[in-house]
């Protein structure tokens, strides 16, 4: 549990740390807050020579409204997620999502950014990314571009982040008004990654559901867009049957891996189970 | 008397002796972060030793090149085996008198085993040295499943016993087998159930888990080369033992061996045995003569010091219709993995596992445990039990709980008609053991009046109807669970370690101003020996506890002990200091008599002093008597007041409880909520009620851990999976159930002040109880025994396998 020698970088601007990046190319590795890179390196299953702390960067912190989008800057801590007052209205499923981040003390260091980037599959921010549709804003060398969140993650730790870019922040569309929401998540403890988890969206008008959104959080090696599951429950009044259809649905897309927290067989089942129960809190949530 | 004389009842709460809730004194340092362990220690030239591993768990080691660890800057030394052979420490004795490898010699029994010891300047050089080292291995066949041990065609895992029939515990019956164990009488058994009306069968698994103290093992070794001494600072439950291990195997005479145990970061057991980085750090300061610290990471604590259990437990009970039992069978096939380094007293290869008739009058009983090899990591230690009781008392509890299904009766009515009546105490179990004193009918009930036990059933069959019509995906289950403990070890007739007589000793020094220095042969690492020691003396000797330091861990300053494990220090030190305490006061009493110009026999002791029978005025306290001791004692006898005393127990103490745990248990998803928890400790005399709650509420949470998911496993080629804090179950605050505690008062008779020792019953008491409430909860779906541990997947599992998903 010692890490290799590594050179540590500092830079006080997005333009100095991709220089870095671009300087070091596969040797270099951005810090955000640390939480997985750091036991990672410590295990020496990562063993960067350079590691360039993004800490010291001022602009890629905050959280700000631009018409119907809000854009969070990716070394926005899980705290400041919980803590704000824009995302409290707008997007209150961020919040309930945080909570279920670790503990208090991790909450206060791990970051949004570094959450979404790293490709872990284990991470809960991916999931809920791709069910709000967000996009991530790269910067490279060459400039900024923009992922869709639902494009990004290829496999576990691969993404369609190139090694000189960094994450700078995240762009998420605001849902309607009134629309209902929640994350269920299964664990075995505080602190503990997902046995599966859920998150959910949707607008209801009447008795209707007028859209849906689902996403699924280690319950393959990247997280999962339910499209399927999402377009079953669109134009639908949540009977049981749909509801049936569309857990069917979402477990039918899992490739969960055999592990402590249960056969593949228990994780997919339990990604069924997170969607009903995410399904029925955030249809309680929603004003028609 | 003036308005400014103390009443007695001010006078005896000044003292802060027994049965006062006295906060604990450590604590002033541990919460400020001022506490000492041996990772603070920092001495000049100190080098960094860590260990090269094995990635396989069976394989052949056929070459091993430090070369290119030895070209890195700051690399000063690579042992291996052939090295320690040098000085005949390639192996070593293990406590339950078996060899272990402390380096790798030719081959390697465990994923983890220790193969090389890099010595560097810092940890950092270390651990890129480690990965320097280059070792060669040829994998051999894996055994992990203990059942197929004794198969024929099952590898040889130990080539250096072929051959031999003769094991440290009697006749090996395979190359993989390492005792039979036997207690009791089979002929008188076998008749036993031959003759029953009804008998059960169950193959009952105590999983592999482990102690995992916050602190892990390590220790900083210091050779001075000029003096020929040897200083060990380590991480030790009982220090004088490493002291007389370490000279017999290096030699070095046993004064000029300094062991020293610092503050230590909980035990459970971990910390008992002696382990390969504690042999390489001494050889490897022996041959720099520079001080070597060694510090295990978590992984490695999980993976290699010592796991416990691993228990699989065949159990049988016959019984009559009415539910009376008549006899009990058990077969215990025992993984000890690699090495028998269980950390047993040296005659007991299955600990005191003959405890396993429990709390119930069984008038027969017959036990046989089978020790074997697989290829896992050694120990086997009793984590926060005394010597295989959890196991024991798992056992028994599941299999009534089974009888009382089979013959359609509730397990507490069921364990009240057996249990052993209070006017049959001192009572012989079956298998060997004389319990002490017990009251079982009157905690019982007071533990089934205070939960509501009646109701809680009442409210389980409701339930389960609920279920049934489709209302509730809950089901509830009431865990009970009545124990019998058996700790103190021990007497010298049956117990020693390595040929050392279990007892335990106490030193008092009362100084000349009344206060006292006073050291002890246990070790507390976090039972709060600084603050109960103290009192025990406070009310024996009249000084209040805050007056009377307490030093423990010094190899050099404190008596010779045994060390704290086992639930003894209580039962065993605690007699020791009661002794010398009463020692001073005998010597106290001659003074008193001589100041007061009266007979000893004409003096009442009172409190903090004595006083003249019929005249209560003309008295002298302690502190009065002490300036005397070193003043002015009378004529022919010695100066100075302080005593030794060497405890040699006449028995063990028997503590024991009821408790009893309600769940509720969503079959959908597996998991299971305890709702509540409630435990009845009967532990004799109470020394300090909060220290008790605190021991009480830390093993609950022990045992709730351990039933509910603290699992080692391993997969099929013996890569063990989850030896991290991300698998490894350690509950926190949010998980951990509320805990009720109560209690009753059933002193030990042989005991100097009654008492019989708490630490370990709530581990002891708990995991039954969580079993029970889940095998309660799935019995009314036809579920007979569900294994543990009770995590989310398997009783998700045990749901769907019942039917339960629709």
């Amino acid at each position: 549990m010692i890490p290799g020698e590594f050179t540590y970088h500092r830079p006080s601007s997005v333009a100095e740390a991709v220089a870095i990046l671009a300087n070091h190319g596969d040797e270099a590795r951005p810090l955000s807050g640390g939480h997985s890179l750091i036991p990672m390196m410590k295990l020496r299953m990562a063993a960067p020579e350079h590691l360039v702390d993004l800490g010291g960067i001022a602009t890629l912190k905050g959280i700000s409204e631009d018409g119907d989008t809000i854009t969070i800057g990716a070394m926005t801590t899980q705290h400041e997620l919980i803590a704000s007052d824009l995302l409290s209205a707008k997007l209150p499923i961020i919040g309930e999502t945080s909570r279920l981040i670790a503990d208090p003390q991790i909450r206060y260091v791990g970051t949004l950014g570094g959450n979404v980037a790293n490709g872990d599959p284990g991470n809960d921010m991916p999931a809920l990314m791709q069910c709000l549709d967000a996009s991530y804003v790269l910067t490279g060398p060459d400039g900024e571009r923009q992922v869709a969140a639902r494009a990004f993650y290829e496999a576990a730790y691969f993404t369609a982040l190139a090694p000189e870019e960094i994450l700078t922040s995240v762009r998420i569309p605001v849902p309607a008004a009134g629309h209902g929401y929640a994350y269920e998540k299964l664990k075995r403890k505080v602190g503990d990654y997902a046995t599966a988890a859920a998150a959910i969206v949707l607008t209801m008008n009447g008795g209707t559901v007028s859209m849906c959104s689902v996403a699924l959080t280690n319950v393959a090696d990247t997280p999962l867009f339910a499209s399927e599951a999402g377009q079953i429950l669109t134009g639908s009044t949540l009977d049981a049957e749909t509801i049936k259809r569309a857990v069917a649905a979402a477990e039918a897309i899992t490739q969960p891996a055999s592990d402590g927290r249960g056969p593949a067989e228990y994780r997919t089942k339990m990604a069924g189970i997170m969607v009903e129960r995410a399904l029925a809190r955030a249809a309680e949530r929603a004003r028609s | 008397m003036n308005d400014m004389t103390p009443t007695r009842e001010q006078r005896e709460a000044a003292l802060e002796g027994m049965g006062c809730k006295r906060k604990r004194v450590e604590d002033i340092r541990f919460t400020q972060g001022k506490g000492n362990y041996v990772d603070d220690l920092k001495l000049p030239g100190m080098l960094f030793g860590d260990f090269v591993r094995s990635p396989y768990a069976h394989a052949k080691v056929t070459k091993i090149d430090a070369t290119e660890a030895l070209k890195l800057p700051g690399v000063i030394a690579v042992l291996t085996a052939e090295d320690l052979k040098g000085v005949n420490l390639a192996w070593m004795p293990t406590l339950a008198g078996d060899v272990q490898m402390v380096l790798a010699d030719g081959k390697v029994l465990y994923q983890n085993q220790e193969v090389a010891f890099v010595v560097a300047e810092n940890r950092y050089i270390a651990d890129d040295a480690i990965q320097l080292v280059e070792v060669e291995y040829e994998e051999l066949p894996v055994l992990v499943d203990p059942f197929k041990s004794m198969d024929a065609d099952a590898p040889v895992l130990r080539p250096d016993l072929e051959g031999k029939t003769e094991g440290a515990h009697g006749p090996r019956k395979h190359h993989n087998h390492i005792f039979t164990w036997e207690v009791g009488d089979k002929d008188e058994t076998s008749r036993a159930f031959a003759e029953a009306d009804v008998t059960i069968k169950e193959m009952i698994s105590y999983h592999r888990t482990h102690p995992s103290p916050l602190e892990t093992c390590q220790c900083v070794a210091s050779m001075d080369k000029v003096n020929g001494e040897l200083t060990v600072w380590g991480t030790f439950q009982a220090p004088h033992v490493i002291r007389t291990v370490a000279s017999l195997l290096s030699t070095i005479p046993e004064h000029k061996i300094h062991v020293i145990a610092p503050d230590i970061g909980g035990g459970f057991g971990n910390k008992v045995g002696a382990y390969p980085g504690y042999i390489c750090s001494i050889v490897a300061s022996i041959v720099t003569g520079v001080p070597i610290k060694w510090v295990e990471d978590r992984m490695e604590n999980l993976s290699t010091t010592s796991f416990a259990r691993d228990y699989h437990m065949t159990a049988e009970i016959a019984a009559k219709n009415d539910g009376t039992v008549t006899g009990l069978k058990v077969h215990v096939l025992a993984d000890h993995g690699g090495f028998d380094a269980c950390a047993d007293p040296s005659k007991w290869p299955a600990g005191f596992f003959n405890i396993v008739t429990g709390s119930y009058d069984f008038p027969t009983a017959h036990l046989e445990v089978d020790g074997v090899y697989t290829n896992k990591a050694p120990g086997g230690v009793a984590y926060r039990c005394s010597f295989r009781v959890t196991e024991a008392a798992y056992c028994i509890e599941r299999a009534m709980d089974i009888l009382a299904q089979k013959l359609g009766m509730d397990p507490a009515d069921l364990r009240i008609k057996n249990f052993v009546k209070p006017e049959q105490f001192p009572y012989q179990s079956a298998l060997g053991w004389e319990y002490d004193s017990g009251d079982y009918h009157t905690a019982m009930h007071k533990a089934m009046d205070t939960i509501g036990y009646r109701e809680l059933r009442a409210e389980q069959k409701a339930k389960q109807e609920a279920f049934r019509r489709g209302e509730t995906r809950e089901i509830m289950g009431i865990g009970v669970s009545f124990f019998t403990e058996i700790v103190g070890a021990g007497p010298s007739k049956n117990c020693d370690i390595l040929g050392v007589a279990m007892f335990d000793s106490a030193e008092i020094r009362v100084h000349p101003t009344g206060s006292v220095i006073s050291r002890m042969g246990t070790k507390s690492q976090g039972q709060g020996h600084e603050t109960t020691w103290a009192q025990i003396i406070a009310t024996e000797i009249g000084i209040p506890a805050a007056d009377i330091m307490v030093e423990e861990g010094n190899t050099d300053t404190a008596p010779y002990g045994l060390g704290t494990y086992g639930s003894r220090s209580t039962p065993v030190a605690g007699a020791a200091i009661a002794l010398a305490a009463r020692k001073i006061r005998n010597k106290a009493q001659m003074i008193a008599a001589h100041m007061l110009e009266v007979s000893e026999y004409d003096l009442d002791w009172d409190i903090d002093g004595f006083q003249v029978k019929g005249n209560p005025q003309a008295r002298k306290s302690m502190k009065e008597i002490a300036w005397a001791a070193y003043h002015a004692p009378p004529p022919g006898m010695e100066p100075g007041l302080e005593a030794v005393s060497y405890y040699d127990p006449p028995n063990m103490t028997y503590p024991f409880g009821a408790y009893f745990c309600v769940m509720d248990i969503d079959v959908d998803t597996g998991v299971a909520k305890t709702r509540r928890f409630y435990a009845l400790d009967d532990c004799g005399t109470r020394i300090n009620p909060m220290i008790i709650e605190g021991q009480v509420h830390g093993g609950l949470t022990e045992a709730f851990a351990i039933a509910m998911g603290q699992e080692i496993r391993y997969d099929e080629i013996g890569n063990v999976m989850g030896a991290s804090f991300m698998d490894f179950f350690i509950p926190t605050a949010v998980e951990t159930p509320h805990w009720e505690t109560d209690h009753t008062v059933t002193p030990s008779p042989h005991h100097p002040i009654g008492a019989k020792g708490v630490g370990e019953s709530p581990n002891v008491g708990g995991v039954p109880a969580f079993s029970n409430a889940v095998n309660d909860a799935f019995q009314f779906l036809g579920s007979t025994h569900i294994q543990m541990p009770h995590d989310a997947w398997r009783l998700w599992q045990a749901a769907k396998n019942l039917g339960a998903h629709g």
